[in-house]
């Protein structure tokens, strides 16, 4: 409403401009090109950390990272991560059998956190829809990639593990083992 | 004579299917239209997937909307509750019957006028028609049992014997420069200047009330989305809350057929032949709606009624006035 001291003729030329400027500001919004992204056409390239499909991957040498060391299975909220561990011809651990039911994972990504082969992996992946909620359990050879992820180069033996093939000090980072008898006091 | 009789019956019967065709159709793709281009107004696309460009879409919706289960509350009064929409529908499809297309044709010697009914009332007709048509809303509100529906109604009762008033007074003018209440004959009077150059004030006045009457944005108070949860339509489902749009977008293409009739000049036109230039003139008045309703809030239920009883109807009374005095002076 026009104030007291303005003339009524001063209040239509006002209301009339503010009325104009409305009409121009969507014209000019017509011309303009839309920002919508046309999803299944274009799809958006993801950031490598969003949290999406989970991927048990391998390392360099073509081995399963994955020592079945249940961390991820503890550490899942919705508890949609089981698997039983054995051992394997080489005497190494390793998942008799793997199981994610998709249906439960809320991808919080506590999981991979957990890992500590980083064997376990989220991917930016996320439209994997389906018919029958049974088909969301994966099983091992579902999760199984052969590449390593996030992490192509690491190998989790090369730094720890001697049980199987790598003997004390022999891995990254690590001394010579110490004789105990030369540090006597 | 029965021959004649019979030859006259035909011709009718066609000219209701065409009519009936063209304002169906055109409010089936006003909304296709509406949904474009509010989209690109807000820098979206709008609908694009049934079809190329969408053109399927009132197809689908209109296939969505009868599959819907109807559902009719339990504490409405039935026969109202179920026939209410149809008012609404049908009024502001009779008023089709009323408008004209083009001049009156010879056709093997016979005259036959485009138009379905020529009557020398055909302005107090249109008028009453959408008078009418109210009626559907408020019945419909008001047999719904619901406060939001209630509210809406009489909200939407108000408004529309508001600006009722106001929108047969601008049309005053129109009549003393035609000397006709027949559309047609306004129409024919607008062979030189359109009346929207002769009087630009009587123009702006109807398409303020005409907003008013087909209840869009900014006078969509009987629906308000965010106070009432689409007010008089609540309790309305399937196929009868898709009739009520009918009727809605049905209102849309009338009020540009008849702001062509009154103001525009018909199917007057230089170059283009009459037909299209009466298309252009229907579309375009839809399209300002459109283009109205992206760019202007919601007015207030006050201001509503203080737009409409303190400027509107004294300004028209003025321009009654005035506008008889030129035609005396001159």
């Amino acid at each position: 409403m026009a104030d007291e001291k303005q003339s009524l003729f001063g209040a239509v030329i006002e209301g009339a401009a503010g009325l104009a400027g409305s009409y121009a500001a969507t014209l000019t919004h017509l011309f303009r090109k839309p920002v919508t992204e046309q999803y299944p056409e274009y799809k958006r390239p993801m950031p490598t950390r969003t949290r999406g499909r989970i991927i048990l991957t391998r390392s360099p040498d073509g081995n399963e990272r994955c020592v079945a060391c249940y961390l991820c299975s503890g550490a899942c909220p919705v508890n949609c991560i089981s698997m039983q561990s054995e051992e394997g011809e080489n005497g190494r651990r390793q998942a008799a059998w793997f199981r994610i039911n998709f249906a439960r994972c809320i991808y919080c990504g506590l999981c991979e956190e957990a890992c500590p082969t980083l064997a376990l992996q989220l991917t930016p992946e996320f439209a994997f829809c389906k018919d029958d909620i049974a088909d969301f359990v994966y099983e091992k050879e579902q999760l199984l990639v052969d590449h390593g992820g996030k992490h192509p180069d690491y190998d989790f033996y090369a730094h720890a593990g001697i049980a199987a093939g790598t003997p004390k000090g022999s891995h990254i980072d690590e001394d010579e083992p110490v004789d105990v008898k030369s540090i006597m006091p | 004579m029965t021959v004649e009789l019979l030859i006259g019956a035909g011709v009718m019967l066609v000219k209701m299917a065409v009519a009936l065709a063209v304002a169906l159709g055109l409010a089936a793709y006003m909304i296709l239209l509406e949904r474009k281009l509010l989209g690109r107004f807000q820098v979206r696309y709008g609908p694009n997937r049934v079809g190329y460009f969408g053109l399927l879409q009132p197809l689908a919706d209109g296939l969505k909307m009868l599959l819907k289960e109807d559902i009719i509350p339990d504490g409405v009064d039935r026969r109202i509750f179920l026939v209410a929409p149809a008012v609404v529908a049908g009024m502001a499809l009779l008023a089709f019957m009323l408008v004209p297309f083009g001049e009156t044709l010879t056709i093997l010697g016979h005259a036959v006028p485009q138009v379905i009914v020529r009557t020398n009332v055909g302005l107090l007709l249109v008028l009453a028609l959408s008078s009418l048509a109210v009626y559907g809303l408020a019945l419909g509100a008001w047999t719904s049992d619901n406060k939001y529906s209630l509210l809406g109604g009489i909200r939407g009762a108000a408004q529309m014997i508001s600006y009722e008033l106001a929108l047969g007074l601008s049309l005053v003018p129109v009549v003393m420069r035609a000397r006709s209440l027949d559309l047609s004959d306004i129409v024919a009077a607008q062979s030189g200047l359109p009346f929207a150059v002769t009087e630009p004030f009587a123009f702006i006045l109807f398409i303020i009330a005409a907003l008013a009457e087909t209840k869009r944005i900014p006078f969509d108070l009987p629906e308000a989305e965010n106070e009432l949860q689409a007010g008089f339509h609540t309790e309305y489902s399937g196929m009868r809350f898709a009739l009520f749009f009918v009727g809605e977008y049905v209102n849309m293409v009338l009020l540009g057929a008849l702001i062509a009739v009154f103001f525009l000049g018909g199917w007057h036109g230089p170059v283009l032949p009459p037909i299209v230039w009466l298309g252009i003139k229907v579309l375009a008045v839809p399209v300002f709606l459109i283009w109205t309703r992206a760019s202007l809030p919601r007015l207030r239920y006050d201001q509503l009624m203080a737009l409409g009883w303190k400027v509107l109807v004294p300004l028209a009374l003025v321009n009654v006035l005035v506008t008889g005095a030129i035609l005396v002076a001159a």
